[in-house]
């Protein structure tokens, strides 16, 4: 796991950017950080592989605090994905950007290009294994840079802002590979302010104002609490703001925690069969 | 309706690409609309857009055919610096439009380089300021802002050229829900207000098609889908279109069977009234 305990972070410029903050980070999590621009995400996530060191307070990696350590051996552990992945990238070609990570890694060159073969074609890149990275679209980038990280089998993965530049299909594609990284007991910290993404994906929401933690639960909890929401700046998701509509004009019996649009369609599609074709509140 | 734009059979393709990144587009758009662009990345939109001001072929080379007039000008053949004073431009990222010292002499840049007077600069500042409601950061320094703050310099710094089409490329790409709702809100009032046709691309569907009166669906360089929102969004739901991210009350409300003859809801409200509508 990872832990943060008590962890203050103040820049040289004397900006106060994280103020204790306790955390844990399990493997076979989806943990989601969120909060407006500059509530301290980026800053948090660059601590987990020990590219910042807390200014007081520890961060912990399986028991090693990062402190004592090198970036480059916690980076095994967690690795960590840019929001601008372009700061990423400096190979000639695709393929070389996967298999060049992965024999800093110590991997023999003959594993190295079997498994950058293979996260490719996961993430769907195989086609421009000897294209430059730099003539991905915006979505193919952000598809690569994580593919990048994926190849040598971190046992956490944080991704900074995972959702920019990504259309409905990159997001629905990006949702299926979280879910597959989690299910193979790899933790997952993403910061992200779009709501619906993280509605169908996060087991887990943190929300972070001004570098404090003001609220950590389950998605389920917290994404359909509107009053933390907008105290972080957030918009409550479609889903739970639709339920409690519902619920106020008298459709009983619902569910008000229902988040997902797959839950929503099966527990409205129940009250409909049991209150026959069509539904009488107020207004009917 | 008097078409600000209009569009025939518009190809290009990037110098050195194989692919068309446009293929004969053809496009009319009516003084004082709304026309949200949406599509899966690489699927042209902003591509149309450089066309409009005429960055493309003007700037970025390759093989152009078709034709485009805007505001009774062509883009193709027309000084750029002419066409920003029609067309207005944001782009993804404001940091690439933001370089002054001050939010002030950014937003007056661009006007002190087409020679207006003194005493006009200041009033059309004034008022690009008191319109993104930025008054407050007149002296601050824009690399200082925050990401939604930047965002609206650089949109006040274009509504001070007082263009009669405002084009934005993924304005809220960057911002969180609460300011990207707050920035497509003022666009709108704006758009009402002073009358000015908007072109934006949006990948929240959710927060800006409510405001639209065209959704225009974009695919490898194609228009697949143009029509009233609610009309496309029926179109794509048919034919469970996932390549771009569908407002999630409309899907619900597609799954459940509840949209039948009436039209897509795209808000609470909306699936509210469809659903005492049923059986009625």
């Amino acid at each position: 796991m990872i832990l943060l305990d008590s962890v203050w972070y103040r820049y040289p410029s004397g900006t106060v950017a994280l103020q204790n903050v306790n955390l844990v980070i399990n493997r076979g999590e989806i943990v989601a950080l969120m909060g407006e621009n500059g509530a301290g995400k980026t800053t948090l996530l660059k601590h987990l592989n020990g590219l910042f060191k807390p200014t007081s307070g520890r961060v912990e990696v399986d028991g090693v605090d990062t402190r004592t350590t090198t970036v480059a051996s916690l980076s095994r552990k967690v690795g960590l994905v840019f929001q601008n992945p372009d700061n990423m990238f400096f190979c000639t070609t695709v393929f070389e950007e996967v298999s060049y990570a992965l024999m800093q890694f110590g991997f023999s060159r003959e594993e190295a290009e079997e498994r950058a073969e293979e996260v490719l074609k996961t993430f769907d890149l195989l086609q421009y294994r000897n294209s430059s990275p730099f003539t991905l679209s915006g979505g193919e980038k952000k598809r690569l840079a994580i593919s990048i990280v994926v190849a040598w089998m971190p046992s956490y993965i944080a991704i900074d802002e995972p959702t920019t530049g990504l259309d409905g299909w990159g997001k629905r594609r990006l949702i299926d590979l979280l879910l597959n990284l989690r299910d193979s007991e790899r933790g997952i910290v993403l910061s992200s302010h779009d709501v619906e993404f993280v509605s169908e994906v996060a087991t887990r929401v943190v929300l972070l104002l001004r570098g404090k933690v003001i609220a950590d639960g389950p998605a389920v909890d917290i994404l359909t609490d509107p009053r933390l929401l907008e105290e972080a700046s957030l918009l409550t998701p479609q889903i739970p703001t639709l339920i409690q509509e519902l619920k106020r004009k008298g459709l009983g019996d619902l569910n008000h925690k229902c988040l997902k649009l797959d839950e929503a369609v099966r527990c409205l599609s129940e009250i409909f069969s049991k209150t026959g074709s069509h539904f009488r509140g107020e207004g009917g | 309706m008097n078409m600000t734009i209009e569009i025939e059979d518009l190809s290009f393709r990037y110098a050195g690409s194989g692919r068309w990144a446009l293929r004969n587009i053809s496009l009319k758009i009516g003084e004082g609309e709304f026309a949200v662009f949406a599509g899966a990345t690489g699927c042209g939109k902003s591509t149309l857009f450089k066309c409009l001001i005429g960055l493309i072929p003007q700037m970025y080379h390759g093989e152009y055919s078709g034709r485009v007039i805007v505001r009774g000008l062509d883009p193709s053949t027309t000084p750029i610096s002419k066409m920003a004073q029609k067309v207005g431009m944001v782009f993804q990222n404001p940091d690439n439009q933001l370089f002054a010292l001050t939010v002030e002499n950014d937003v007056a840049f661009a006007l002190e380089n087409i020679g207006l007077e003194r005493a006009e600069i200041e009033r059309r500042v004034s008022k690009a300021f008191r319109i993104m409601g930025i008054e407050d950061l007149r002296h601050r320094s824009p690399f200082e802002l925050s990401g939604g703050q930047k965002q609206r310099v650089a949109i006040a710094s274009i509504l001070a050229l007082e263009p009669e089409i405002l084009i934005l490329d993924e304005p809220t790409s960057s911002l969180d829900g609460a300011t990207a709702k707050k920035l497509l809100e003022e666009l709108a009032e704006i758009r009402r207000k002073e009358n000015i046709t908007v072109l934006i691309s949006e990948h929240r569907l959710d927060l800006v098609v409510r405001e639209a009166t065209r959704l225009i669906v974009m695919e490898s360089g194609q228009i697949i889908a143009d029509d009233e929102p609610r009309e496309v969004l029926r179109q794509l739901l048919e034919d469970d279109y996932y390549m771009i991210e569908l407002p999630k009350i409309s899907r619900l409300a597609w799954a459940l069977g509840l949209s039948g003859r009436r039209s897509i809801p795209l808000t609470k409200e909306e699936f509210i009234a469809n659903l005492w509508g049923i059986g009625s």
